[in-house]
């Protein structure tokens, strides 16, 4: 503790004055560099995600991110759960894809079951499936323009996603949380009429595409905040656990639906998985605009052939499933979901490890934000495209 | 990937209906070997690799149901996952947790899975959970385990599409393995919230702190013997609180408790 | 101007009295119809319907909410500058108004320097921004005063190049001289229309779009208030009627910039075939007439494209547009002396 007075305003007004006159001082002083904080509340993160960054004026010089802020201790509160219960609040993971987010837990109960869901209800969880990728990832190319300064296709983006959630909510009585899945099945069957409407609504979602091709992707400001920006390799993409449409915009050539063998009906249906050679976020965009086109086109094709039959299989009232470990993933909007179900027989898992994609998508942050501007993290961020209920479980 | 014995593909003819009730049992023809189960040959392969390059230190393993789960010696975590990426093309880095094989202490009076009480429930989790738990020994999931907790981690091949699960025993009293992050550069997050959650030290990591929680947070939440709280307060399955319609139900006591 | 014999000072009363009701005036009719109504409905939504008849009386019933809201201080802010800042803003803004004319007579001060005094006035918000940024004590407010300084003094220059081939060609700096010009000139010798300067000067006219887009920190060049990185950039910290003056400087600049495009490259208030005393009455609604299509096609950039980043937008600034208006000037003036 220094025992002098601290100088006044005016002598420490000379002091710099003088010092600024030194030409040679002023070269050689070295600033620390401005420690700021994007978030917790801040516009461009999708929630309480917080970004402590340094820079040195606009450019980042190290960052890391700090979650936790919406941690609710989902592994721990599934050991407390019955199945069914857990089946509501795994949903509350990705929320904007909810029903995502139920059918790999499912799916892995199903399997220590030794159940079978019926072929009616593998179908319509497929259609369900890929509805909510469109509702996830609809937002997704409204948002980024909304991130770069473009304010209007976010305004489409909600519109058309409108309708998707009302048929999601017409099936199953929730727009975000549908709680839908069961194991054995679905809790119920579609309302009639669902198929036709769905039709429509996959028109729309088509011209919603079109649309935001003419508007973000063919202009020349978009491009050119987003091209060579936030550039990621295959091999560092891969080390790090990034997947989904954030791997397949580095080029790898690994899509979930098509490579493993599910349950769920993707294999009846026909479809592209693309791949940009770039890993910029152009490419994460583009990738992202083509799947939305390609789950509408899954969907149209899911639609002419749902077969008859019952929702529901066999299965007890009380659900137990036998003692047994489980994996089970899929190809999640954001990446990929996986659920590591641990069973010692009881009404609820033993232990439930839930891999979820933007926890490993938001890791590679520290290595990607360094030596960029700060309007290009905002890019970063926004082609990334996180869910923080998805980062922080 | 479960680990439930696996029925014979085919089912044994019904054996002659006259061996039965005491008679002396009559030599019945020889029933037929049930066929061998499959082979899943490139999951034994991998696991034969494994054990080329780490010998003993693998330890056991599973294999079924399209799914392979490998138990290695912790002193051989660092060098497993090395082997897996390099000899078994496993290039993707799927995610590094914890187990705690203890079964969670009984919470107001009952085990949290114990359905005993649940309406339609007919038997309670197998004994030996408890009985076991009793002795100190923990019931340990597919490919065995000798402690209380694990660390294991799945790794996955873009190019093969096929994955693997390792695990490794950990000493109870002080956790601790060697780190993956130089080796798969996301581990370094997984490997911190598994410290976070569970309080194994990876040696090696460039700095082991909190995720999820902050600084000052004091325990390990994911270990079993971290109380859940809300389950403290209020025991599962939880009290069923029914109140009766407004108008119906208690009048008789609302009329007592008016009068008294 | 009406027959009647004032004093200087009743003049200028009412002088200043007529500025102070133009602004507000012309900054509620751009917010209410560009930002509410316009954004709202290429946005495929209605904007606001509550107050007053399809929302007209919206940005009342704002300027209301502001004005009653708590005075705050950022604690660490330096409290003189940050109560100045907005003031210094909105006293640029007053000042353009003192030589737009719009009418023969109808001009606050029929300056002989007019353009000159109107870009030389319009530059000193950049000074008020800067006050905003640090008088905050926040960084992000910092951030974005920084990038407004670099980005409006950047724009100045095409800017003021735009408006010399302006100058140039009508021979006069004032604005009232430029209309006057635009009026009693004609394009190969076809003068039923005058001459409006957005035909000669075209690339003048795109120029000075741009760079008043610019000026105005409007998308595509919102750097410093980028909404989703900076949160309101220089003008974060600032609340109630203090936002208010902001809003109002924002909205009044841009009123003010587009009755000078409107005035430089349109005509200003002259409408061809009307002549005299009518011109007083009906150049006020003339000029409102090319104000809005100025304004609109401002605004209609705003809500359709991205923003630049930071560096793009200099490059642009400094090797695309400044090179192009210098050569404008060049091509003006060899023409000039040619024809």
């Amino acid at each position: 503790m220094t025992t002098t007075a601290p100088a006044s305003e005016w002598q420490q007004a000379a002091y710099i004055a003088g010092q600024a006159a030194d030409g040679r001082v002023n070269i050689e002083i070295e600033t620390e560099g401005m420690s700021l904080n994007i978030g917790p509340q801040h516009p461009a993160t999708h929630g309480t995600l917080r970004i402590v960054v340094r820079l040195d004026g606009e450019q980042v010089v190290w960052a890391e991110p700090v979650c936790g802020y919406m941690h609710r201790g989902y592994e721990k509160l599934l050991e407390v759960r019955t199945y069914p219960q857990v089946n509501t609040l795994v949903n509350r993971i990705d929320w904007m894809s909810s029903f995502a987010n139920e059918v790999p837990f499912i799916l892995a109960a199903e399997q220590l079951m030794g159940v079978e869901a019926p072929e009616r209800a593998q179908w319509i969880r497929t259609i369900f499936f890929e509805m909510s990728r469109i509702a996830n990832l609809t937002l997704f190319l409204g948002d980024m323009g909304v991130q770069l300064g473009a304010l209007t296709p976010v305004f489409y983006a909600f519109r058309d996603r409108e309708h998707v959630l009302n048929l999601i909510e017409s099936a199953t009585g929730g727009r975000f949380h549908p709680n839908y899945d069961r194991v054995g099945g679905l809790k119920e069957d579609l309302p009639k009429g669902w198929v036709d409407e769905c039709k429509g609504v996959m028109r729309r979602v088509r011209d919603f595409c079109d649309q935001m091709e003419d508007l973000l992707v063919g202009n020349e400001i978009f491009q050119t905040r987003t091209r060579g920006i936030g550039v990621i390799t295959p091999a560092v993409a891969l080390s790090y656990g990034l997947s989904g449409a954030n791997l397949r915009a580095s080029g790898v050539d690994w899509d979930l639906r098509r490579d493993e063998d599910s349950p769920l009906a993707w294999k009846h249906t026909e479809f592209k998985v693309w791949t940009h050679p770039d890993g910029d976020s152009f490419a994460r965009y583009w990738v992202r605009l083509q799947e939305v086109r390609e789950s509408a086109s899954i969907i149209d094709q899911l639609l002419d052939g749902i077969p008859a039959g019952p929702i529901m299989a066999k299965v007890p009232r009380i659900i137990k499933v036998p003692a047994g470990e489980a994996w089970c993933h899929t190809e999640n909007p954001l990446g990929e979901m996986g659920y590591y179900v641990i069973s010692q027989g009881g009404l609820g898992p033993f232990r439930c490890k839930v891999r979820t994609a933007s926890f490993n998508n938001i890791s590679i942050l520290p290595w990607l934000l360094r030596g960029v501007y700060v309007p290009d993290v905002i890019t970063i961020l926004a082609s990334l495209y996180f869910i923080l209920g998805d980062i922080d479980r | 990937m479960s680990s439930t014995p696996e029925d014979p593909t085919t089912a044994e003819p019904a054996a002659p209906e006259a061996a039965t009730e005491g008679q002396p049992t009559v030599e019945a023809a020889p029933e037929p070997a049930p066929e061998p189960e499959p082979v899943d040959e490139v999951r034994e392969a991998m696991v034969s690799s494994l054990r080329e390059v780490l010998g003993a230190d693998v330890v056991s393993h599973h294999i079924a149901d399209g799914d392979v789960i490998v138990r290695v010696a912790p002193t051989a975590w660092r060098q497993a996952g090395q082997v897996a990426h390099d000899l078994l093309h496993m290039d993707y880095f799927c995610f590094l947790s914890g187990i705690d094989w203890m079964p969670a202490p009984a919470m107001g009076g009952k085990a949290v899975w114990d359905p005993a009480g649940v309406d339609g429930a007919e038997d309670t989790v197998e004994e030996g959970v408890a009985a076991e738990a009793e002795n100190g020994t923990w019931v340990t999931g597919a490919a065995g385990g000798d402690t209380r907790f694990q660390v294991f981690a799945r790794l996955y091949s873009t190019t093969r599409h096929i994955g693997i699960t390792l695990k490794a025993d950990l000493d109870e009293g002080s956790p601790a393995v060697a780190t993956w992050t130089d080796l798969y550069r996301g581990a370094d997050w997984h490997e911190r919230e598994t410290w976070e959650m569970f309080g194994f030290q990876f040696d090696g990591h460039p700095g082991l702190r909190h995720m999820y929680l902050p600084t000052e947070f004091e325990g390990h939440p994911l270990r079993k013997d971290f109380p859940m709280l809300a389950r403290e307060v209020k025991p599962w399955p939880g009290l069923v609180d029914k109140e009766p319609m407004p108008g119906e139900g208690d009048e008789a006591e609302t009329e007592e408790a008016v009068s008294s | 101007m009406l027959g009647l014999e004032l004093a200087y000072w009743q003049q200028a009363l009412i002088k200043v009295g007529a500025v102070m009701t133009v602004i507000p005036l012309g900054a509620l009719i751009l917010g209410y119809v560009f930002l509410l109504k316009m954004m709202s409905h290429m946005q495929s939504r209605l904007g606001p319907m509550e107050a007053g008849p399809h929302g007209t009386l919206q940005l009342l019933a704002d300027a209301g909410k502001f004005l009653q809201k708590e005075d705050i201080f950022p604690a660490r802010s330096d409290r003189t500058v940050f109560a100045l800042a907005p003031v210094v803003v909105m006293v640029s803004t007053f000042l353009l108004y003192l030589v737009i004319p719009a009418g023969p007579r109808l001009i606050v001060e029929d300056l002989d320097t007019g353009v000159f005094f109107a870009l030389a006035v319009g530059s000193l918000s950049v000074i008020g921004v800067l006050m905003a940024g640090w008088a905050s004590a926040s960084k992000y407010s910092l951030l974005g005063a920084l990038r407004a300084a670099g980005q409006l003094i950047a724009y100045e220059l095409p800017l003021v190049l735009a408006v010399v081939g302006v100058v140039v060609q009508a021979g006069t700096l004032s604005l009232q001289g430029i209309v006057h010009a635009q009026a009693d000139g004609e394009m190969f010798g076809f003068g039923g229309i005058g001459n409006p300067y957005v035909i000669t000067q075209f690339v003048g006219f795109l120029l000075f779009m741009v760079a008043s887009q610019a000026e105005l920190t409007q998308t595509p060049f919102d750097m410093p208030v980028a909404e989703s990185e900076l949160v309101a950039g220089y003008m974060t910290e600032y609340t109630g009627f203090r936002f208010l003056f902001f809003f109002m400087a924002e909205f009044g600049s841009a009123f003010a910039l587009s009755a000078i495009a409107a005035t430089l490259f349109l005509g200003g208030w002259y409408l061809p075939g009307v002549n005299g005393d009518l011109a007083d009455y009906l150049g006020p609604l003339v000029l409102g007439g090319k104000i809005m299509f100025v304004a609109f096609l401002i605004f209609w950039f705003r809500f359709t494209y991205p923003r630049f980043r930071e560096d793009q937008l200099q490059t642009f600034a400094w090797k695309y547009l400044i090179p192009l208006s210098l050569m404008n000037i060049v091509a003006t003036g060899i023409l000039k002396v040619v024809f």
